[in-house]
């Protein structure tokens, strides 16, 4: 096996984080609006599905504290963090949410369809491994234009099992495209572990086939993920083509809705709470404390901030009106 | 230099092609065999050197793939036109065409346009098989937000070519490979010929003929063969299925009562079945004959030319069922149908017909 198959490519240490802070606030603001999701959602006012990425903020954080406005981000069904990460705006998010005409899609796509032009936000699509090909189309027309802009596709481990998923890697290595493929391993695609769906093999291995720099990291250390994806935007932002980053997480809740489902038989409830020790938050959280860079008064600020802000928009998404019924058909074509 | 030349279909599109390349930066050419020697049948040859290879890209064998990537671009502000030399290869991209490129400026409100085309050619003849001469057109026009072209005449293939690149939406573009061969006048230089509808080609008061694709030329040689024993048909060229804009069909079988549908593709399910249905409801009280259709039977298309003596239809099947549809039974008519069967005997079923020269 070559050295490839088992070890990062990139040799150099870690980059020092920039705003450990930011990264921390961030990944929180995600928490804390996925759990006013879970807290509304039994009110039944939100009738789309929700699939919620609490135990996974470290990746979309990580990866997007690297990026621009202008750089595109493409992502799945489980969307919310990602759209987040990359600057969405919240009450539009919860707007569509809702259903509501304020939404980002008008109330048309709900929450697995979120995207924000002015963000970045290029588009989130709920067929598994669908959106990995528009990555790669926006990172054409991104080098097309001839700037140093990437397109990162954020995608989930059971992607990596679709034809379109490799048809993508090859596509984007063959014309050295500025795209980085980004797998969250959750290890479950809805109930099914990994192991019961791949051969037993690092999955940054699916990157051999196509010559394509890769490196695997901890997907609960904001640190590690941003240091890893910074190096691999940076060759991208170079000329240097494509990357492929896998890290590790873990999703808390279930598949599709707000609620647990360790008692359901698929996982165990020890291997949930080995899981749960390793919260991206709370490391952060930690190091912070550690490194005293925030004060006890900073960070409940900082939380009373954040409620105010989901108050706010939850407010904003449940008085929006909804779109006129006759609307429906309207705008079919451009 | 004369305005008009008379070119065949694939040097029209070869020409709407470089033309689209020269004024919009923004619009790139991708699919399978662009830039190689056979160049899609002629309707790429030369356009690599032109305009390089970051503009005229040769695809891997991914057509899934290359269509996302394809959409990704239009997203993005490009304009690509992907090509497919057989239908039956876009099947592998289906996913991406029905939920991305269909959906995707409803879905954002208006917020993405998804300015792209995709050509997909059906084959016919020469052994192709099952799967390599689907005409599958309806299944793309079955989903709103696409739009479905069929190209079929010269001066309308380069113009509806043209304004597809143009087009804001996802234009799926089927063209026959026996259509490439058709020749007609065609202007020089940039113009556009709309999406808009069925085009009326041909006048007349004995009934109504819709044709799509390459049904239209053998519906023209029909009417060719009935207008001489006085039977003047109207005909329409179905040129577009979606956006499906019935009415002039619907006006015109008011005026002749009669209607025939005339599909390259399948006869249940077809394009006859939508426009039959859109007769029924807009001029049932002026239909004096059930309306009839004509197009490919029940079974997958085999190789073999034995197999395709009765597959495909013909003029003259289109003769007889507006013989039937009009009641006319002369002795002249006969006979004029007896020499169009002849004619018709000596040509192959399986190699596109060399006596068609148009224009029309």
């Amino acid at each position: 096996m070559s050295a490839l198959a088992t070890q990062p490519i990139f040799r150099e240490a870690l980059d020092p984080f920039p705003d450990l802070v930011a990264a921390y606030r961030a990944m929180l603001r995600i928490r804390m609006i996925e759990e006013a999701i879970v807290e509304h959602y039994p009110e039944q006012e939100m009738r789309c599905p929700v699939h919620l990425s609490i135990g996974q903020e470290a990746v979309p954080v990580g990866v997007c504290t690297n990026l621009r406005n202008t750089d595109q981000a493409t992502t799945s069904h489980r969307c919310h963090a990602h759209y987040l990460a990359k600057g969405g705006d919240l009450r539009r998010m919860m707007a569509e949410i809702y259903g509501k005409a304020a939404g980002c899609c008008g109330g048309r796509g709900g929450s697995m369809h979120l995207f924000d032009s002015d963000a970045g936000m290029l588009l989130s699509l709920p067929i598994v491994a669908s959106s990995v090909p528009i990555a790669v189309g926006a990172g054409l027309a991104l080098k097309r234009r001839g700037g140093d802009g990437v397109a990162v596709a954020f995608l989930g481990d059971a992607a990596t099992e679709e034809g379109v998923f490799h048809e993508s890697m090859n596509l984007a290595m063959l014309r050295q495209l500025p795209v980085l493929f980004v797998v969250e391993n959750n290890l479950y695609s809805v109930y099914t572990p990994l192991a019961a769906r791949q051969p037993e093999r690092p999955l940054i291995n699916l990157a051999l086939a196509h010559s394509m720099p890769a490196e695997h990291g901890d997907g609960n250390d904001v640190v590690a993920v941003h240091a890893i994806t910074a190096r691999a935007i940076e060759r991208a932002r170079a000329g240097g083509g494509p990357s492929f980053l896998v890290f590790d997480t873990y999703r808390w809740r279930e598949h599709c809705g707000p609620n647990y489902d360790n008692d359901i038989g698929y996982r165990t409830n020890d291997e949930f709470m080995a899981w749960r020790e390793l919260c991206p938050i709370d490391r952060a959280k930690r190091r912070i404390r550690e490194e005293r860079l925030l004060s006890a008064e900073q960070e409940s600020r900082l939380r009373r901030d954040i409620e105010q802000e989901i108050a706010d928009a939850i407010a904003f998404a449940r008085e929006a009106p909804f779109p006129a019924p006759d609307s429906a058909g309207a705008r079919v074509y451009a | 230099m004369p305005d008009n030349r008379l070119i065949t279909v694939a040097d029209a599109l070869r020409e709407a092609m470089d033309i689209a390349l020269a004024r919009d930066d923004n619009v790139l050419l991708m699919g399978e065999g662009v830039v190689d020697p056979k160049g899609i049948f002629g309707t790429t040859t030369g356009l690599v050197d032109k305009y390089g290879d970051e503009r005229v890209i040769e695809m891997p064998v991914a057509e899934n793939g290359f269509t996302g990537m394809a959409i990704g671009a239009a997203l993005m502000g490009c304009r690509p036109v992907v090509v497919h030399q057989r239908v039956d290869f876009s099947l592998l991209s289906v996913e991406q065409l029905f939920n991305n490129a269909a959906k995707t400026f409803y879905v954002t409100g208006g917020g993405h346009t998804v300015p792209m085309v995709v050509r997909m050619i059906i084959g016919r003849g020469w052994g192709q098989g099952p799967a390599h001469s689907q005409a599958l057109e309806t299944l793309f026009a079955l989903v709103p937000g696409l739009k479905v072209v069929l190209p079929t005449t010269a001066r309308e293939a380069k113009g509806q070519l043209l304004a597809a690149i143009e087009d804001d939406n996802p234009v799926i573009m089927v063209e026959h490979r026996w259509v490439h061969y058709a020749r007609g006048e065609v202007p020089e230089g940039y113009y556009t010929v709309p999406l808009d509808g069925p085009r009326r080609v041909r006048e007349g008061n004995a009934a109504t003929i819709v044709a799509t694709s390459y049904m239209l030329l053998e519906a023209m040689r029909a009417a060719d063969a009935l207008e001489d024993v006085g039977i003047d048909c109207e005909v329409f060229d179905l040129a577009v299925l979606r956006p499906f804009r019935p009415e002039a069909i619907i006006e015109s079988v008011r005026r002749t009562g009669r209607l025939l549908v005339v599909d390259t593709g399948f006869r249940l399910f077809g394009a006859g079945a939508e426009l039959v249905a859109a007769v029924a409801e807009g001029a049932f009280d002026k239909l004096v004959e059930p309306p009839r259709r004509l197009g490919l039977p029940e079974h997958p298309t085999p190789s073999s030319r034995a197999l395709l003596t009765n597959y495909y239809p013909s003029a003259t099947m289109i003769v007889d069922a507006v013989a039937e549809l009009t009641r006319a039974h002369s002795h002249r008519l006969s006979e004029r149908r007896a020499a169009l069967a002849e004619m018709l005997a000596t040509l192959p079923v399986d190699v596109p017909n060399p006596t068609f020269q148009g224009p029309f």
